[in-house]
């Protein structure tokens, strides 16, 4: 976990103060809204459709057990006790008063947390791998990069006035959980006789234009990584259009340049940016690696988790559903729900946020991540441990059984919560988790995402659900749009739009028929519904969604 | 003959709360059921500047489209109908405090 240098501390209290005064003028009426708004969307405020909103960074999605706490802390005393952990691995207030925020941004300074750069038209929260320095396949932790980039691009001078936002995504694993393929850029890391470096993608990204990034460079060495990336955002920044905002975003560029004109630009400019990279980068990435060093595993009998996974049902379940392989023997990566069925996905209580932190202390090294498919991770337990930490999370509501089933759907606020949004999407998310826990199926159905936007800008990710739900305003009614066959994966790919949309109260039972198609359509229950979809294509599905058509064309 | 010009309400955002808020004949209301309806375009537009000057108090306000039912302004448009009521996901905002 990285700690505060005293530059880290001095340059966040100077910011939160300067925010104080900001939001003090706007009080006063000495700044009008349209002054004031850019002013509080660097400092992750916006106004949303009820409130204020607080976006608080959770770079790269880690957190250790005094964090969590204040960020439940904050949930207790100036919002309405809960937070909201999104897509981009940060957490939402979604309640806060205009004159708390600068309150609330100095408690979070207590701790090392902010909101910076969580909106407007600048180098976003670089997200990363959730099991990332644990998980069993991962060639190296990738968070230190991370927080490298992150410091890099903290109010970097020549990234104040971009065309438009910037995301960035790190693993390092083979397996990508990152989604690095739909960011602005994508970092994997690899391994090339015994050095280490990227595969960097570009050009990624979701939204009204959804484009599966591309290869900008296959091997780029580590230490070239922050000119290279200089070089891209340079490049962007500079030719990136401003004529249209829905055109801004590198991914139009890369398209409308191609990504060979792309390269050979930002190869151009690599060569200046890399002369002003003295290399005290990588004395600053070693010094950071050095936060990261893994915990001290321990050792311990297996016995009690033997005893309870033949003796209780439940945490079987459990345990088999949420439970991934660790780097370390004996341990294991357990992810909480936020996805009960029927609770808001992603929201968690101050009372569960406070529970998670304890557990984390008391059986996890201290470590919490943040996913961006909206849950908990405690990185490093030992089995041993499983089964009285499965007793407090049960007790807390907390121990559902559904990671990447069914119920586990990614879902955006909707036009429950966010201005922008064009329709709901939780209560359409809390239908199907309900629908399919009614029917006690979805352990039978196996994996398969749900990824669920209120609106094209798809902050939840709908594209890249197996089955994705996009919801419009189509003539003042609420209208569902499916695609199938997203893949979030290394093996990206933007779903296909099956057909016409259907009406709120025609979704879930549309949910339903795909569903159905699948079960009797898959060669066996261990193939998952995307295996499926890809073998059979999108016909079957179509058929079933849209039977009138198929009697017109006879 | 000119367009009828259907009943409308300025709304806006409280600039402290950020909460929906809806103009009355003297001051803003935060029940939609309150607002003052403004069944004539030219008062509509007074109305609205009257409003976007009051910069210390509120935030981004707007003419909605509103029906009359007994009398009373409802929001005509899904998106006006979440913003009187709050978030649907649970009970909680101003579904349960305005009750």
């Amino acid at each position: 976990m990285y700690s505060y240098s005293e530059f880290d501390t001095a340059f966040l209290a100077t910011r939160n103060a300067q925010f104080r005064q900001q939001v003090e003028r706007r009080i006063s009426g000495a700044l009008t809204e349209d002054e004031f708004k850019p002013l509080r969307l660097m400092n992750g405020l916006y106004l949303q459709l009820h409130a204020y909103m607080l976006r608080v960074a959770i770079p790269y999605g880690t957190l250790n057990s005094a964090k969590m706490h204040k960020l439940a802390e904050l949930a207790t005393r100036w919002d309405k006790g809960y937070g909201h952990f999104t897509t981009r691995q940060n957490i939402q207030y979604n309640w806060p008063a205009l004159q708390d925020v600068p309150d609330m941004l100095d408690a979070l300074a207590e701790v090392g947390l902010h909101a910076i750069q969580t909106s407007g038209n600048t180098i976003r929260n670089v997200t990363a791998d959730h099991f990332a320095g644990a998980a069993a396949d991962e060639i190296a932790d990738p968070r230190p990069v991370a927080e490298l980039l992150r410091q890099w691009s903290t109010d970097h001078p020549e990234f104040q006035f971009m065309p438009r936002k910037f995301k960035i995504a790190i693993t390092g694993s083979p397996n990508d959980r990152a989604v690095t393929r739909a960011h602005d850029i994508g970092l994997r890391m690899l391994e090339r006789d015994g050095a280490r470096g990227f595969e960097v993608i570009v050009g990624g990204g979701l939204g009204r234009t959804p484009m599966i990034g591309k290869v900008i460079n296959g091997f780029l060495p580590e230490a070239d990584l922050l000119p290279y990336l200089e070089a891209i955002v340079s490049v962007w920044n500079q030719i990136g259009r401003r004529d249209n905002k829905y055109k801004a975003r590198i991914k139009i560029t890369v398209h409308e340049h191609g990504i060979d004109e792309i390269r050979r630009l930002v190869a151009e400019r690599f060569e200046q940016t890399r002369k002003t990279f003295s290399g005290v980068d990588q004395n600053m990435l070693r010094d950071i690696e050095n936060h990261f060093a893994p915990p001290t595993f321990k050792s311990a009998p297996h016995s009690g988790f033997k005893d309870a996974y033949h003796s209780d049902p439940i945490f079987r379940s459990w345990a088999d559903t949420n439970l991934r392989a660790h780097r370390a023997p004996g341990y294991k990566i357990v992810s909480i729900s936020l996805k009960k069925h029927g609770d808001t996905p992603g929201d968690a209580s101050a009372e569960q946020m406070h529970l998670m932190a304890d557990l984390a202390a008391d059986y996890g090294h201290d470590e919490l991540r943040i996913s961006h498919e909206q849950n908990v991770i405690l990185p490093h337990v030992h089995v041993s441990d499983l089964p009285a930490l499965h007793a407090r999370l049960k007790d807390a509501g907390l121990a559902t059984a559904n990671i990447g089933l069914i119920s586990d759907i990614i879902a955006c606020p909707g036009m429950d919560y966010c201005a922008l949004a064009t329709a709901r999407s939780i209560p359409i998310a809390q239908q199907i988790a309900n629908r399919f826990d009614d029917l006690k199926r979805e352990h039978d159905i196996g994996q398969l995402k749900i990824k669920i936007s209120g609106c094209i800008n798809a902050c939840g990710h709908h594209h890249v659900g197996h089955i994705g739900i996009l919801g419009l305003d189509r003539a003042g009614v609420e209208n569902y749009q499916i695609t199938l066959g997203g893949d979030h994966t290394e093996s990206a790919a933007v779903g296909d739009r099956v057909g016409p949309g259907f009406s709120a109260n025609d979704i879930v039972p549309a949910v339903e028929r795909i569903v159905d198609t699948y079960l009797d359509l898959r060669s066996s229950s261990d193939e998952a519904f995307i295996d499926t979809y890809k073998r059979t294509g999108m016909a079957p599905f179509k058929a079933a969604l849209y039977p009138q058509t198929k009697v017109a064309a006879e | 003959m000119s367009k009828p010009f259907p009943p409308k309400v300025v709304t806006a955002n409280h600039l402290l709360a950020g909460d929906v808020i809806y103009q009355t004949a003297t001051g803003w209301t935060r029940r939609l059921e309150e607002a003052e309806v403004l069944t004539d375009a030219a008062d509509a537009d007074l109305r609205l500047i009257d409003a976007s000057q009051q910069v210390a108090e509120i935030v981004g306000a707007y003419l909605a489209e509103v029906k009359l039912v007994e009398n009373a302004p409802r929001p005509v448009h899904f998106r006006e109908d979440f913003r009187a009521t709050g978030p649907g996901n649970y009970a909680h905002g101003k579904q349960v405090e305005l009750i």
